[in-house]
């Protein structure tokens, strides 16, 4: 067996990546709850990655036979609805992991220097997420597959300029056809996965280039041992938090396969009822939204009713929806705070980021109601607190006052 | 610019749509029991005598109603009036086409509907037809206003009728309620009737997902296998972590 590690590594070295990314990447020995949503992530990438094969296997992209494909997979494929409801549970889990894993970056400030480009390659992998779960769920061809489609790619249509050629483009047609089901399953399927993957890989060698953070917000690099060479805060991530990730994976399971056996459509929030009506282009549903993970941004989309600075309301609409998901990108250089994590914050920004949470539920929660004008009103005011939060962020977190980072991990 | 105003167009209109079918009905709970197989046979063999002339199911095979206790056999003999084989789908004897001129839309199919609809609304729904001379099938519905459909029990149920009364609302004004009256009594009494539709809708919610209850019985088992396996890995952690000093 050493022999044939040996002939192996001098050919390829896995004893040695081996090492560098597991046996002897040092990570920081306190990370708490919030430290499991990276490895599950990852776990529910792959849960996607091998459901959907086992999908695309059944799934007919045309669309006189999509929906009934679905309904196949639901009652004659063996298993075939629990592909479907791990798939279809999977993605919206895959955006509650997600949105965990994002705000611990924000909680412990794991966004600041060195890990800017860690956290705008994570910014591309949630962008890239986005265009899944919308791809994805075109494919049912459903009522609400086909309207969110036709209200999503409209906004496309409405960028100026590029707008209607490149809408033309991505569907491959001048309407919301066959054709254009054709297309969306191969972005699904072929390329946002690949790009979805390589992102993912990258994603990770950054990390394992700067090293993790961890909930005080401190580098345990800079104390390290002078003999080994090996942090004095760090531990190797394996076997100490590849069997600890465990833990979180059975734990996550648990709640994975009890809404899938036991409540799949989740009251109309992970599968929505209206999806269960095949798309009919000649009838517009009484009420359009967007799947729960989407309803934050689409809030903010009908929160702009007045023309300002000479451009259209609709168009604002559209620049706060796409500007509420790309000013996370700037949080590195928003951030003026000598300390990273929340625990040695001041009031400012505790105050900041739990308005920020508050904000985003209640936009969430207005994206799934029709419209009233007391909703617009909540909308617009939660829209304004939602962008305060980072645009008042160079301001309120340099006056902070702050309590002294600790030189040890507590 | 243009798409953009069809989008905004689209957008606004969505509360005057929710406002024109919000004329609300308070929906009545349905008496349902899923685990209940004679509910399901009864409901079975309604829905193919009464439901699949018009409607399809065209997801569901016939012999998927073993699920039901039933024996291929019985299937056949019972349940199959379309000439199919057993491992058929449940297709409608109508031709969709001619079904268009005679109802307007083509009847839907009925697979998925207490999916999409909810078993309350489809208990109400059936339940709810009236008399009403100005539309072309003579029937109307207090839950769907002007429904294509037209009243397919009328002779198990009996005819209804509409009464509409002004009951003052306690503010000093009056607000409309509407009623529905037996005018013309069918050949079975309220609650007999009442247990027929609900054991149709019982069956309807079954049809929109058969394996809904193998789906509950496995995940007690994977949900005990997971519980246990918690305990397991948390021991494997605590046994791995013990050097680690915090």
């Amino acid at each position: 067996m050493g022999k044939l590690m040996d002939w192996i590594d001098a050919r390829l070295p896995v004893t040695a990546k081996w090492k560098l990314h597991l046996s002897e990447y040092y990570a920081p020995k306190n990370f708490n709850f919030w430290y499991y949503f990276g490895s599950l992530a990852m776990l529910v990438l792959v849960n996607q990655l091998l459901t959907g094969i086992f999908l695309t296997m059944n799934y007919k992209p045309d669309s006189s036979l999509a929906f009934a494909s679905v309904e196949y997979i639901m009652r004659d494929v063996n298993f075939g609805w629990l592909i479907r409801y791990m798939h279809s549970t999977g993605a919206s889990m895959f955006f509650v992991v997600v949105y965990l894993h994002m705000f611990r970056g924000m909680m412990y400030g794991s966004y600041r220097k060195p890990r800017e480009l860690l956290w705008l390659i994570g910014m591309l992998i949630f962008f890239v997420l986005m265009m899944l779960a919308f791809t994805g769920y075109i494919l049912p061809w459903g009522q609400m597959s086909f309207w969110g489609a036709q209200v999503i790619l409209s906004m496309v249509g409405a960028i100026p300029v590029i707008g209607e050629p490149l809408k033309d483009l991505i569907m491959g047609d001048y309407m919301l056809s066959d054709a254009a089901l054709n297309r969306f399953f191969a972005y699904h399927v072929v390329t946002l996965p690949i790009l979805l993957l390589t992102l993912v890989v990258v994603h990770v060698l950054a990390l394992h280039e700067v090293g993790s953070n961890n909930p005080d917000g401190i580098e345990i690099k800079k104390n390290k041992n002078p003999e080994t060479g090996i942090p004095v805060d760090g531990i190797p991530f394996h076997p100490y938090y590849s069997v600890k990730d465990i833990v979180g994976v059975v734990g996550f399971l648990i709640v994975f396969f009890g809404i899938i056996f036991f409540a799949p459509e989740m009251g109309g929030y992970f599968l929505e009822y209206n999806n269960f009506v095949p798309a009919n282009s000649l009838q517009t549903p009484d009420h359009i939204a967007p799947v729960w993970y989407f309803t934050p941004y689409y809030s903010m989309l009908r929160a702009a009713t007045v023309n300002f600075l000479g451009i259209d309301a609709k168009l604002w609409g559209i620049i706060l929806m796409g500007g509420s998901v790309a000013i996370f990108c700037l949080l590195p250089w928003l951030d003026r705070s000598p300390v990273k994590s929340i625990r040695y914050k001041g009031p400012y920004f505790k105050i900041a980021l739990t308005l920020f949470v508050i904000s985003v539920f209640v936009l969430g929660w207005l994206g799934t109601k029709t419209p009233t004008p007391l909703y617009t009103t909540l909308a617009q005011i939660f829209t304004v607190v939602y962008f305060a939060f980072f645009l008042l962020m160079p301001w309120y977190s340099k006056i902070d006052k702050t309590k002294p980072e600790p030189k040890r991990v507590t | 610019m243009k798409k953009i105003k069809n989008i905004l167009f689209v957008l606004c209109l969505l509360p005057l749509a929710a406002f024109a079918s919000g004329v609300e009905v308070k929906l009545d709970h349905a008496p349902i029991q899923t685990t209940d197989k004679l509910s399901l046979q009864r409901g079975a063999q309604t829905f193919v005598n009464y439901c699949l002339t018009c409607h399809s199911a065209d997801y569901m095979r016939y012999n998927r109603l073993r699920d039901l206790g039933l024996s291929e056999k019985q299937i056949s003999d019972n349940l199959i009036f379309t000439g199919q084989k057993p491992g058929g789908l449940m297709h409608t004897a109508m031709v969709k086409k001619e079904a268009k001129q005679w109802f307007g839309v083509p009847p839907p199919d009925l697979s998925v509907i207490a999916r999409s609809r909810g078993a309350d609304w489809l208990y109400t729904y059936l339940r709810q037809f009236y008399r009403d001379d100005s539309t072309a099938t003579g029937w109307n519905n207090l839950v769907f206003d002007r429904a294509a459909m037209p009243h397919v029990f009328y002779q198990l149920q009996g005819e209804q009728s509409l009464k509409v009364e002004m009951v003052d609302d306690g503010h000093g004004g009056k607000h409309e309620v509407k009623k529905l009256e037996l005018s013309k009594p069918g050949s079975l009494s309220k609650t007999e009737f009442d247990k027929q539709v609900a054991d149709l809708v019982n069956y309807l919610v079954y049809l929109g997902e058969p394996a809904a209850a193998y789906r509950v019985q496995l995940g007690i088992v994977v949900m005990l296998f997971l519980f246990f396996m918690l305990g397991l890995a948390y021991a494997l952690k605590h046994e791995y972590w013990r050097d680690v000093h915090h």
